[in-house]
């Protein structure tokens, strides 16, 4: 495999009121981040359950991000806080399984942090990228 | 010891069932074989007195079953309960499955079930009989050959690292509360964490492999007690049947089976005891039972009743995701 063609997927789950925020305006701000990395809006980190992320994997992503309102910023008051629990024992799980724990992170990233959005997911492709593809936990039938 | 408490119960459970104080009663009876001792539920005292079996292979968790029995039967449900059971029992009574005042728990003491496969293995031949002695098991074998086993060699896992031997739950005792294990249950887990992580993946790659997605660990856990389960959704995305080598199913499904009992888990080992494939399936369990002792403060699941199980709960300051307990 050569490293200069490869590029990871990346998707990214951003909260409706912070995070997908912060994307736009990184965008309005013309501040680039690779375009491997695919967004999708839930109303709330709360809301991303542990099947998503790895069914994100399953299908093939090589890396998850979940981006959330800063705790104590949640726009549903609690919600980041459950998240973070239980993102906290998911990832602590995915690392005592085996799978790089550098594959999946939570950010906090608030609607004013449109440079930090840009930055976060520089950082976060360039990370994965450096694991190459993920093997560990792909699901061969899915790359038919 | 062990006859004394069976004697002791089964007299004590047809008195009971005399008086009308309870209906039924939920506990063992043997299976096929002397060592495949099976939960049942007796409606007579005549078949208590002559059936119920209280010994080193009465295993299975019986607080699981009052969820259906307890909406069934008329009257007040009888139940053994064993003590890591009594924990499983105040779980579900937590989460409001069935009405405490509908139940009369017998606690019975324990001082270690038997794992039948180490048993088998141990013997190396078809079992015959099994008399139970103090200390051992006296096995006749087919071929006719009898076989002296001591106890300590063939007891369960999860009973040499047991949590607990104080009954956490009866409205009466059947004789002595049991000293407690004291071998660290955490052992396992520790171990399995100072690997590296290819080592790790291996492990598991190998042990979760050989499921065959038989869903009996899924419906023997008295956590796992959901009418609708997310795997019997045929839209959830999750094969029903058993997966191809290759594929990720087996390792997602029991990441989201020890996840979904995740700070509700009580430790029974339930889960590993049925599994027709030995996977140590409650070493996923006991991850989880860890990471939360050691991120959020010690928590007992089911060892008291109405206590807020971790997942449903949160401090302002907790530990960030990824950064293994650090805040």
């Amino acid at each position: 495999m050569q490293m200069t063609d490869y590029k990871p997927k990346i998707v990214a789950f951003c909260c409706n009121w912070c995070s997908y925020a912060g994307a736009d305006l990184a965008g309005n701000n013309r501040l680039s981040y690779p375009a491997e990395v695919k967004i999708i809006r839930v109303p709330c980190s709360c809301r991303v359950n542990p099947t998503f992320i790895l069914r994100a994997f399953q299908r093939g992503a090589d890396g998850v991000i979940i981006c959330g309102c800063h705790p104590g910023d949640c726009h549903y008051t609690s919600g980041n806080y459950f998240a973070r629990r239980r993102m906290a024992l998911l990832f602590s799980m995915l690392d005592y399984l085996g799978i790089e724990r550098e594959r999946t992170r939570v950010e906090w990233v608030s609607a004013a942090e449109g440079a930090k959005f840009a930055a976060t997911m520089n950082d976060f492709v360039s990370t994965v990228a450096a694991l190459g593809e993920n093997r560990r936990l792909e699901d061969l039938r899915c790359k038919k | 010891m062990q006859k004394i408490t069976e004697d002791l119960a089964r007299r004590r459970a047809a008195e009971l069932m005399r008086a009308g104080e309870i209906s039924c009663l939920l506990g063992w009876k043997k299976g096929e074989f002397d060592y495949d001792v099976e939960p049942t539920v007796f409606y007579t005292p005549e078949e208590v007195e002559r059936e119920l079996v209280c010994n080193v292979f009465s295993a299975a968790n019986l607080s699981k079953y009052l969820i259906s029995l307890t909406r069934k039967a008329e009257g007040r449900v009888g139940i053994l309960l064993k003590p890591c059971d009594s924990f499983s029992f105040n779980q579900l009574l937590t989460e409001h499955r069935f009405d405490r005042e509908r139940v009369y728990a017998l606690g019975l003491p324990c001082e270690g079930t038997v794992d039948t496969f180490l048993l088998k293995e141990r013997v190396g031949e078809g079992i015959y009989s099994i008399k139970i002695k103090d200390g051992a098991l006296e096995v006749e074998t087919l071929s006719g050959e009898v076989k002296e086993i001591p106890l300590s060699e063939v007891y369960a896992e999860r009973c040499l690292v047991c949590k607990s031997r104080r009954p956490v739950a009866y409205d009466e005792m059947l004789g002595e509360v049991t000293p407690d294990a004291d071998e660290d249950r955490f052992a396992q887990v520790e171990k399995l964490e100072s690997m590296t992580a290819e080592e790790r993946y291996a492990f598991w790659q190998g042990e979760l492999s050989r499921c065959i997605r038989c869903n009996a660990c899924r419906n023997v856990c008295p956590a796992c007690s959901c009418e609708r389960c997310v795997f019997d959704n045929p839209t959830s995305g999750v094969e029903t049947k058993a997966p191809s080598e290759d594929s990720f199913e087996e390792k997602m499904f029991h990441i989201i089976r020890a996840f979904h009992v995740a700070g509700r888990c009580t430790d029974c080992g339930e889960c590993s005891r049925v599994c027709p494939e030995r996977i140590p399936l409650h070493l996923l369990n006991r991850k989880f039972i860890k990471d939360i002792n050691s991120f959020y403060g010690d928590y007992t699941a089911g060892a008291e009743v109405g206590s807020r199980a971790p997942l449903v709960s949160y401090t302002k300051d907790d530990p960030e995701p990824g950064q293994g307990g650090q805040k």
